[in-house]
């Protein structure tokens, strides 16, 4: 820390930055009061306005850290640590009501006129050069909180959105029980290796869950099939099998079916059908159901 | 620390006769050494009591790695020459994904989703051969 | 190495069998508690597992060290097997698939790998071997609570 402070010393000789620190130290429960009634703390903390006085309190101290160490323009700057949590958090409340993240980043500009004004009420003999360079610190340091709290709520966007494609995989790959001992998976669309991670574990854990002897996976919906498809293919077949029951891969279309020769793979421990009906069949003949069809009149034929 | 585990030879696998079918429950962690004695164990009670088949229920193992891979497969080999049909039942998902990955798919093992589908298996199989030359169900 | 390593967090033994009991559920406990999902536990599990029987059967004893990583988007696992056995003559051999024979050198190497997302192994004939392996957690964290 000391370092810190020598290299800020070197810059500027009246060092401003934890001029400014001193400052928000002093001012810490005067700020927090005033930045509660600003919108950024008085529309997340809405329970009560002591959490939200709180909430400033930590958010001073942070500020009040970082201007110490002499960084008021760093970021990075170990004294947000702590708070990244809870500018994170209120980011996304902010962000949840509709803001766009330019009003959440004007709301924390806002915070600024505050400090600034009981900064400048601080100084009244200071010379003008003393006052600019203390506010000009204040500035930068507000500035840098921005940054941290845009940073934070970006990262906290990206989060979210890897959230929401695995739910998204999740939710394309449902599991139909066809019948009693039986499940399937359509699959519909490209299949890369991230969906067929979740395709095969939501197969297998359906197949545990229904008891299912039988677990068929449908194709039909499947444009094209590389190796890594394929290999993915016999891997859940052959996972499926240790766990005792059965796979059928039906839907392989010529064209599909073409690949797979012309790949040199060998689907031959794989039961194939043309289509799903003909899958069910195969699976229902072997749990010993018979399909009739009812012949006019109402008899069974058999 | 060490108390905390089992000493080799101090727990064993229980080996239980269910009619003419010998019903071994794996659970929690195996060392190696308690894995290899089953094998014998299994062996024994085979030759012993003469049943027709083993049904292991893994259920409640969470790893099978190369080497329990291989004892299960042993195990079915040895009690193939013995006249008695092997069933591994109730592999859990995530074992089996990890087992296909590791490249051990134990094509020479006859599973079952539960203990109850294994000896349904067994039964069945029994019953395509009243008093007839062994028939595989499959 | 990539990551800011965050220290290391055990160094056990593999001495015996019943060391490699410790390693699978030191790992697993690791593992859940960094917020792997099951199916990947399972694997990192397995794959400790074949390392550290490698490093006892064919490397005569050794260690493993566990330390716990993150790239700032997502937390890691390391271990590091080390043995001074006799090293490995032909590692090309060692890792391709030599699991389903069940004998010779590196049994379960080529497995192991399959198993991890890292996968670095540096073995000198007479000196030792060291396999390093890393797995990731998946990359979105867990929904925080809170709000």
């Amino acid at each position: 820390m000391a370092e810190h402070e020598t290299a800020a010393r070197h810059r500027t000789p009246e060092n401003p930055g934890s001029e400014v620190g001193a400052f928000l130290r002093r001012r810490r429960e005067q700020l927090a009061q005033r930045w509660a009634d600003e919108p950024l703390f008085r529309t997340v903390f809405t329970v009560a306005r002591d959490e939200a006085v709180e909430a400033g309190r930590v958010v001073v101290d942070a500020l009040a850290q970082v201007a110490g160490h002499g960084r008021v323009e760093d970021p990075a700057d170990p004294g947000f640590t702590v708070v990244r949590e809870q500018l994170s958090r209120m980011a996304a409340a902010r962000a949840r009501t509709g803001l766009t993240p330019s009003r959440v980043s004007t709301e924390v500009d806002a915070l600024r006129v505050p400090a600034d004004e009981l900064l400048v009420a601080e100084l009244p003999d200071a010379s003008a050069e003393h006052v600019r360079a203390c506010t000009t610190a204040l500035t930068v340091l507000m500035g840098t909180l921005r940054l941290v709290v845009m940073e934070t709520a970006l990262s906290e966007g990206e989060a979210l959105i890897d959230r929401q494609r695995l739910q998204l995989l999740e939710v394309a790959t449902p599991v139909i029980r066809l019948w009693d001992g039986i499940v399937a998976v359509p699959l519909i669309g490209t299949l890369d290796s991230a969906r067929s991670q979740v395709v095969m574990e939501t197969l297998l854990e359906s197949v545990v869950d229904q008891q299912a002897r039988f677990a068929i996976l449908d194709i039909t919906g499947v444009p094209t099939v590389d190796s890594l498809v394929a290999q993915h293919l016999m891997k859940t077949v052959a996972a499926v099998r240790l766990m005792g029951a059965e796979c059928v891969v039906s839907g392989i279309r010529p064209a599909i079916a073409q690949t797979i020769v012309h790949l040199g793979l060998d689907l031959g421990t794989v039961i194939t059908r043309a289509s799903l009906a003909d899958a069910l069949g195969y699976a229902l003949r072997r749990l010993g159901a018979d399909i009739v069809r009812a012949a006019p009149g109402g008899a069974q034929a058999r | 620390m060490n108390d905390d585990f089992p000493r080799p030879g101090a727990v064993s696998v229980p080996v239980l006769r269910l009619g003419d079918v010998l019903l071994v429950t794996l659970q929690g962690d195996l060392y190696d050494g308690m894995a290899a004695r089953l094998q014998q164990d299994i062996a024994q009670a085979i030759v012993d009591s003469r049943v027709a088949g083993v049904v292991i229920d893994i259920s409640g193992v969470e790893i099978v790695d190369s080497f329990l891979g291989r004892v299960l497969a042993e195990i079915a080999a040895h009690a193939r020459l013995l006249a008695a049909r092997t069933v591994v039942a109730g592999m859990r998902p995530a074992v089996a994904l990890t087992l296909v990955e590791l490249g051990l798919t134990l094509p020479g093992l006859r599973t079952a989703l539960s203990t109850e589908a294994a000896l349904e298996l067994l039964g069945r199989a029994d019953a395509a051969r009243p008093g007839g030359p062994h028939r595989d169900a499959r | 190495m990539s990551a800011a390593a965050a220290g290391v967090e055990a160094r056990l033994p593999i001495r015996s069998d019943l060391d490699l009991v410790r390693v699978r559920q030191h790992v697993r406990q690791a593992s859940a508690t960094l917020g792997f999902g099951l199916v990947e536990q399972t694997k990192l599990v397995t794959a400790a597992s074949e390392l550290a029987r490698n490093t006892l059967v064919y490397g005569g004893g050794g260690e493993v060290e566990a330390t716990m990583v993150g790239d700032g988007r997502r937390a890691g696992l390391r271990l590091t097997f080390s043995d001074r056995g006799p090293g490995i003559p032909d590692l090309e051999r060692a890792l391709s698939d030599g699991y389903t024979s069940g004998v010779g050198l590196g049994l379960g190497l080529g497995g192991a790998r399959r198993l991890v997302h890292e996968f670095a192994i540096d073995s000198t004939p007479g000196v030792g071997t060291t396999v390093t392996v890393t797995s990731w957690t998946a990359r979105a964290p867990r929904p925080r609570g809170g709000f």
